[in-house]
């Protein structure tokens, strides 16, 4: 059974990277519709057998085991293995499922674009190194992942490579997550120099005999050596998942086409740094300082970027914060040690976040490729699938009982209500102002683009209809999950013994336990109703509820009303429109800086110091001294001989006089 | 009887008016040709002597040798200086001072 299950779990990445290659490298042999039928009938493969691996787990079959050895290298073994646990699994059925879903869609969304194979390829080829990622059983193989994810992100952002903006925004991706898999490399270092090994388990073993060790960083700082490896780890994780200060490359990243902002950029890659924290949870609760700051900055970037949501023009971009600031939460729901939550908030938030921006791209071919929200309106009309999956999406992510987004959101909520780490105070303060600012910038969305008058011209206007079948079908197929997914999972996910041996926590780190005990021996849906109703009568679903009511107020009741409150708070307002003047900061300091250290090094460094003194400099003083020596070299042959026969002479007297 | 000192005095001496002749002449590089013969001399003098005296006949060999040697590199010297003079009009050493740096 194991052995054949090995070949089950081998397959799942290898079908969806030999899909990419057929359609990488023979694209024009086998067309479009070849490009299409096989990437997708490769990610439909490696999501039944995930499915299949994942009821296999529930079973209780787990796998720990190594594949094939690389290389190796100072008896250090270069692994290819797998762990499959329930961590993985689910991950696993999520990144599948979501990806197949997108491969559809795409058909659809890229129908005109010339690029068609190319980008069949890249997203099928994502879908392999995201599993490779999750699949992976050790650290050196999910720093595979993580580059290879890094890598197509790239290559996807600047997916229409002729437009300037995406090649910015693609670099900036690079550059900005270069920084964070620098911290995400040490980390891995610090973890083989002081462990010997980058397997999970055995490291996670051997943390009892690491702990308590320090290591000097900066002279005179004693650092606990699990608390630099975790942050340094958290830094990598702040990279990818997008955390202040490192998120800015995220809402550039809307440059490339909507079905990877749904894929990558919102639904999967970008959890990376959450799975992974949850992964590493049992080096990361025996530190509590970095929980501290794993919690702090998840709850920055939950309420900081939840606000520049209110301000965006650009319907992809109000998706993009939303997807910051979920994000944020994830993190936040880390930092509490509440993993199970956390990971939770990732399956509801992939689904509920791959409908909205699969619906917003879904609005985005209605309008012909014109993204602002200010030009569109009234759609409801004219697109009821789209209207009808936006709204499930919206009220899933603004946390309305019982959409999936209430549950998993409420469950981080309440997890950071029970911790009493150092900054659960002020994390759970940005968290309640954060689901009522979610809920307003997630139906003003939702009012922007469907209710009121249509605002778009009237070319555009006589050529809306609704998107055709298989952009539909994904929306519909994402909006069940979106639904039921939290009611369905919530007793088992965070109640249960699901993740017992994948994720561990502390007992006095337990918060999700303290919940738990309030259901215990209830059934199923005693959970879910007691959930649901305690969750009403707690202030998120109360801040959720206003929100949306200020949205209604704003943009409904009276439309007038957003611009008369810009304009008295502008201050504010400008700040939030130019983002806290991060990227222009970033623009200033580090990319200028780094040209202009580049453009001093090139005067000073190689014009003057290489350039000036080492080349033409040792010429220059070999031309001074031959100038010193050169008259005595007179050309007349009988001072020659004179010299020669006073030398000799010296010599033998010399010569003469030693012995 | 002649000492063997007495030779080696001739020599020195040879040597010593052929360095003086090397030194001293600042005109002619026919004078300057002749002062190398007149050391090839000196030290021919010099082999002789300590053959003669070691009753080895290398040294006498050599002396042949070097005689060969000291001819054709005269036969040399002079046509190089036909070939100077051709060019230059002069043979005169303060003038041959194109090697100058």
């Amino acid at each position: 059974m194991i052995d054949d299950m090995k070949l089950v779990y081998l397959a799942i990445p290898l079908v969806c990277l030999f899909a990419a290659v057929i359609a990488g490298l023979f694209g024009r042999q086998i067309g479009r519709a070849g490009a299409h039928t096989i990437t997708i009938a490769g990610v439909a493969t490696a999501c039944a057998l995930s499915v299949y691996v994942y009821f296999d787990v529930l079973a209780g079959n787990t796998f720990n085991g190594t594949v094939y050895v690389w290389g190796v290298s100072d008896n250090f073994p270069f692994e290819i293995g797998f762990l499959i646990d329930n961590l993985t699994a689910t991950m696993m059925v999520i990144v599948t499922f979501v990806s197949l879903m997108v491969h559809i869609y795409t058909i659809g969304y890229m129908h005109d674009d010339p690029g068609y194979q190319r980008f069949f390829s890249y997203i099928s080829l994502f879908t392999f190194s995201m599993l490779m990622l999750v699949m992976s059983n050790n650290f050196l193989q999910l720093f595979f992942g993580w580059e290879a994810v890094g890598l197509i992100s790239y290559l996807l952002i600047g997916f229409w490579y002729t437009r300037d903006t995406a090649i910015y925004a693609n670099m900036k991706a690079f550059l900005v997550n270069r920084v964070g898999d620098l911290g995400f490399l040490i980390g891995i270092a610090a973890i083989y120099a002081n462990f010997g090994t980058l397997d999970y388990h055995a490291v996670f073993a051997s943390v009892p005999e690491v702990l308590g060790q320090t290591i000097e960083i900066f002279p005179g700082s004693e650092w606990s050596i699990i608390t630099f490896i975790c942050i340094m780890l958290f830094i990598g994780a702040m990279g990818k998942s997008a955390q202040v200060p490192l998120h800015v490359w995220l809402p550039d990243s809307m440059e490339g086409p909507t079905p990877i902002s749904a894929l990558i950029h919102a639904a999967t890659m970008v959890t990376a740094g959450i799975f992974m924290v949850a992964r590493t949870s049992p080096l990361f609760e025996f530190s509590e300082t970095a929980l501290s700051v794993v919690m702090i900055i998840g709850a920055i970037t939950a309420f900081f970027m939840a606000l520049l949501g209110l301000v965006q023009n650009d319907i992809k971009r109000v998706v993009a914060y939303s997807t910051l600031s979920q994000l944020g939460y994830m993190t936040v729901g880390l930092g509490a040690s509440g993993y199970a939550a956390s990971i939770f908030h990732l399956g509801t938030h992939a689904f509920f976040k791959a409908l909205l921006f699969l619906a917003a791209g879904s609005v985005i071919i209605a309008m012909h490729h014109e993204q602002d929200m200010r030009k569109m309106g009234g759609l409801r009309k004219f697109m009821p699938w789209t209207y009808i999956t936006a709204v499930i999406g919206s009220l899933a992510l603004a946390g309305i009982p019982p959409f999936a987004g209430f549950f998993s959101k409420d469950l981080i909520i309440e997890s950071v209500h029970h911790s009493d780490l150092f900054g659960s105070g002020i994390a759970y303060a940005s968290v309640l102002a954060g689901v009522v600012i979610t809920a307003f910038y997630s139906f003003r969305l939702l009012f922007m683009t469907f209710h009121g008058r249509p605002r778009m011209d009237q070319h555009t206007l006589q050529h809306v209809k609704e998107s055709p079948m298989v952009v539909v079908l994904p929306l519909i197929l994402l909006a069940i999950p979106s639904m039921i997914a939290g009611a369905m999972f919530i007793e088992p996910m965070a109640f249960g013994d699901y993740f017992t041996g994948s994720i561990l926590v502390l007992p006095q780190h337990d918060v999700i336990g303290q919940i738990a005990e309030h259901y215990e021996g209830q059934s199923t849906v005693q959970v879910v109703l007691g959930f649901m109703l305690h969750g009403m009568l707690q202030p998120p679903f109360w801040l959720a509820v206003g929100g949306i009511f200020l949205a209604w107020l704003f943009y409904i009741r009276r439309p007038e009303l957003p611009a008369k409150v810009a304009a008295s708070v502008a201050p504010l307002y400008n700040v939030l429109m130019n983002k806290y003047y991060i990227d222009d900061f970033n623009q200033k300091f580090f990319a200028n800086g780094t040209v202009g250290l580049g453009r001093l090094l090139s005067k000073y460094g190689d014009t003057v110091f290489i350039d000036g003194w080492l080349v033409n400099g040792s010429a220059r003083a070999v031309g001074y001294f031959s100038k010193i020596l050169k008259p005595l070299q007179t050309g007349l042959v009988n001072q020659y001989a004179f010299a020669m026969i006073i030398g000799l002479l010296v010599l033998m007297t010399w010569f003469l006089s030693v012995n | 009887m002649i000492a063997l000192s007495d030779y080696l005095i001739l020599g020195a001496i040879l040597f010593g008016i052929s360095v003086a002749g090397i030194f001293l002449n600042r005109k002619n590089v026919i004078i300057l040709l002749m002062s190398i013969e007149l050391m090839l001399l000196a030290v021919n003098i010099n082999f002789i002597a300590f053959s003669h005296y070691l009753n080895d006949l290398a040294g006498q060999v050599f002396v042949f040798f070097i005689l060969t040697v000291a001819a054709a590199e005269s036969a040399i010297g002079l046509a190089i200086i036909i070939v100077l003079f051709r060019r230059r009009n002069t043979i005169n050493i303060q003038d041959l001072d194109s090697l100058k740096g």
